[in-house]
């Protein structure tokens, strides 16, 4: 029996540059970066050095606390740099690509494989970081088992793709193998969310073996750790897996093909992007072949990622691990001349206070300046509308703040992410950065836990 | 625009640290963000922000107080002209009352504002923007009559020890403005209480016709001689003595809506505070023990700051309840101690002020039990997990 929930907390953003449901033709990326910084509390140790030749599949870095954890190259060719930041934090490995030699890891029926040997598979070929658990929303600790997994077939943030059309061109058996290899890595259920919202998926409404259920209402009914909330909440102890639909498919494909082949279809969007649409690459690929010549002019930030929780990246920097979105908006860095004054026909806004709220259709060209200054926290119940939860946030921030540990386990931060945060940060009036801040308090409790 | 842009941007060296003028700077940086929304942009986090910041927040809440100022400047002349027997149209009213009220308002932010720049400088902030709303809310709850040096008192007690010692906007306990108030009709009763100081001039009592009393309605009722009330009418609209922006429902009741459609005021509390007058008054109506009592509830609506106190000072999020249904229960109380004070207690005959401080202090305890209550549940989840695992 399926479940359905409805959802009344919440916003969307309507932004300028859906991606039109179409797929680009063939892209060559040639550059790809596997960036160590797409992985919360990872501390990565090198495999290769720059000029090392590389085949899809083969370690370019591991983790250093748990060294089974491999992070693998996308691609075949050569290791052409590997950037730093400060303190010789690593940021990315780059790879040419050359040719399309891969590491056979051999073809198998999950079926017929223990979990152990499934984690081995997984570990090995470098999708195993694709698995991340919640707590702390990072890499999951292959020694465990979870409770359930959860798989959100939906996105509901600014512009995100449309999960349908990616599922509907892209190999269902392989689809089907990946969440046939994940019902054997734990006891529970493995959930797969829908959209109650838009028109049923067939081939996501039929997928065997799985738990579907259907979520509708505003960002961020699409965020997997609003399903976790109210489907299996989380509580002290608990852990439950989350994948992204798009690394099930490269799950099975790593099961049937015995290769290591991170496709996925993403959408570039944004308002200064001449034609949205959509793309088919692998993961870490380079941006530049998709923004050349297909952008307007101006100063503009692009992102891996949506608006809300996004990384920003160069013009030429590369897809993150976990994005299956490109989004490209223009820079704020100018003076507004009384800018909190105008009647604020142009200006999108969570609050009642601009004029553009009579318009409730339109959509809007956002910028990334920050409208205003750092406050103290004045105005309240504001964040409770957008954040689906039984939480209070802003105790919850407070709680962070002040690094009351116990307080933030009694708020439920077990059962947050950033991410089901990004909407307060939007929306807030003290432009607190509040992502950052449950960040902060995630790693906290981590380190306090362990 | 670019001209003055210009000018700005060859000043800012001076001001920044190791300029000339680099005790300034928070000053200079308040002035700037007034006239220009700052180039600063986002580069972790959420990529883009809602346009809303504390500026366009108080600056709603401003709108809001505008008609009852507005309202306020006309029944100050009013008042006076009535107490001399002149008959004064509308215009000389409004002339006279706004040349009246100016002056406080003058005071209360040259004096308010000093403080919170100086604050902010030593503590190397940004200026808040919490004071604009306030140094308008704290002419509006004086009698016309207040002597200016006392305001400035009673401004600098509650922006030092009401809002600063605590941390300044955002951190503070009491409502600054209902403390300003608070703070005069205690140490100087003679001018924030009786029946002369709420129409100007009357004090001196110079020229005044007989018959004229200038007792507010809440004086009048205290006294027992409710039959000597204005009409319903005529306190609705707000035709009578009282403090300068508390006299007219009506103006309130637009600065209510304009809080309301912006979502900027919290509905919530308006009605609570509302619903807990409307049982405290039919309490009392059902009780009848005297002629305040007999009172008809709806009354005490219109009269005194009950209105203004619900609208414009019970919402004010920092000193209030935080969580949503904190807010029920703190506006309810607010409601109900109110009336019972203006009824029960005749030496304090605005209980309004008293209520909205008192409940301010009750706040963080009612917030206390309803996180507290969130969080039990969340145990009592885990605890079935739990013992269901040990079956």
């Amino acid at each position: 029996m399926s479940r359905t929930i409805k959802l009344k907390r919440g916003f969307d953003i309507r932004l300028e540059g859906t991606a039109q449901r179409q797929i680009a033709g063939a892209v060559d990326p040639g550059l790809f970066g596997v960036k160590p910084i797409d992985f919360p509390g990872l501390t990565p140790k090198l495999d290769i050095h720059p000029g090392d030749e590389v085949q899809a599949g083969i370690p370019l870095f591991h983790d250093k606390i748990h060294p089974e954890i491999n992070f693998t190259s996308p691609v075949s060719g050569k290791v052409i740099s590997v950037e730093r930041g400060d303190r010789r934090k690593i940021l990315e490995v780059v790879v040419e690509k050359n040719g399309n030699r891969s590491v056979e890891f051999g073809k198998s029926d999950p079926e017929m494989l223990t979990a152990v040997q499934i984690k081995e598979h997984l570990l090995r070929s470098g999708l195993w970081p694709s698995i991340r658990q919640r707590p702390y929303q990072i890499v999951a600790n292959p020694s465990d088992e979870p409770k359930s997994i959860f798989i959100s077939g939906f996105d509901t943030a600014p512009l995100a793709p449309d999960y349908n059309f990616i599922i509907e061109n892209s190999p269902v058996s392989f689809f089907y193998t990946g969440i046939r290899t994940l019902t054997k890595l734990t006891g529970g259920k493995v959930n797969l969310v829908l959209n109650g919202n838009s028109t049923k998926n067939q081939i996501l409404k039929s997928t065997p073996g799985i738990e579907i259920s259907y979520f509708s209402g505003p960002h961020p009914a699409g965020n997997v750790g609003i399903h976790i909330h109210h489907l299996d909440a989380l509580n002290k102890g608990e852990i439950v897996w989350i994948i992204n639909l798009q690394d099930v498919i490269s799950i099975g494909c790593l099961f049937e093909e015995g290769i290591y082949k991170p496709e996925r279809i993403i959408a570039l969007t944004g308002s200064e992007v001449i034609h949205p649409q959509y793309y088919k690459i692998l993961s870490g690929g380079s941006v530049t072949p998709l923004v050349t010549g297909n952008v307007k002019p101006g100063n503009l930030r692009y992102i891996s990622g949506n608006v809300l929780t996004g990384t920003k990246i160069d013009a030429d920097g590369y897809l993150g691990f976990y994005d299956s979105q490109i989004t490209v908006i223009p820079e704020g860095n100018y003076h507004e001349f009384f800018g909190w004054a105008t009647p604020g026909v142009n200006k999108f806004s969570f609050s009642r206070t601009f004029l553009s709220s009579l318009a409730p259709k339109r959509t809007y060209r956002l910028d990334t300046n920050l409208h205003g200054g750092e406050r103290a926290f004045v105005v309240t119940g504001q964040y409770e509308k957008v954040v689906p939860m039984d939480i209070f946030p802003m105790q919850l921030f407070k709680a962070i703040l002040a690094e009351d540990i116990d307080m933030m386990e009694n708020l439920g931060i077990y059962e947050v992410a950033e991410e089901d945060f990004a909407l307060c940060e939007f929306i807030c009036p003290s432009k607190t950065e509040i992502q950052s801040v449950i960040r902060k308090g995630l790693d906290l409790m981590r380190k306090e836990m362990s | 625009m670019n001209s003055l842009r210009k000018k700005l941007d060859k000043l800012k060296p001076q001001f920044s640290k190791g300029g000339r003028f680099e005790k300034l700077q928070s000053v200079f940086e308040g002035f700037e963000s007034f006239m220009f929304v700052p180039d600063k942009v986002t580069f972790k986090g959420s990529h883009i922000r809602d346009p809303i910041d504390m500026k366009r927040t108080m600056t709603v809440v401003i709108i809001a107080l505008v008609p009852a100022l507005l309202f306020g400047c006309f029944n100050t002349g009013l008042q006076h002209f009535r107490s001399v027997g002149i008959d004064a149209n509308l215009l000389q009213a409004f002339g006279f009352g706004f040349l009246r009220i100016l002056p406080l308002i003058i005071v209360s932010y040259v004096v308010g504002l000093g403080i919170e720049f100086i604050s902010a400088q030593m503590r190397g902030h940004e200026i808040n923007e919490g004071y604009l709303v306030t140094g308008l809310l704290i002419p509006l709850i004086m009698p016309v009559d207040v002597p200016l040096w006392m305001l400035a008192l009673a401004v600098a007690f509650s922006v030092i020890l009401g809002k600063e010692v605590f941390g300044g906007s955002g951190m503070n306990i009491f409502n600054p403005a209902l403390l300003a108030r608070a703070f005069l009709f205690f140490s100087y009763p003679r001018w924030m209480t009786g029946d002369t100081v709420w129409t100007e001039g009357l004090t001196a009592g110079k020229n005044v016709i007989d018959g004229f009393s200038g007792a507010t309605p809440l004086s009048l009722s205290a006294a027992g001689n409710a039959s000597d009330l204005p009409s319903f009418m005529e306190m609705f609209i707000g035709t009578i003595p009282g403090s300068v922006g508390e006299t007219s429902a009506i103006a309130i009741l637009i600065g209510a809506a304009i809080l309301i459609i912006t979502g900027v005021g919290s509905w919530k509390v308006m009605l609570s505070v509302l619903a807990g007058g409307l049982g405290m008054g039919l309490l009392f109506n059902a009780i009848s023990a005297n002629s305040y009592m007999e009172l008809p509830f709806y009354y005490h609506f219109v009269m005194g700051g009950f209105a203004f106190g619900a609208v414009f000072m019970a919402t004010d999020p920092v000193s209030g309840a935080q969580t949503e249904k904190g807010k029920w229960i703190y506006g309810f109380l607010i409601g109900v101690l109110s009336i019972l004070l203006r009824v029960v207690n005749p030496a304090y005959p605005e209980g309004v002020m008293l209520a909205i401080l008192l409940m301010n202090l009750f706040a963080p305890l009612i917030d206390y039990f309803v996180v507290q209550s969130n969080i039990k549940k969340r145990l009592k989840r885990a605890n079935v997990v739990l013992n269901t695992s040990e079956q």
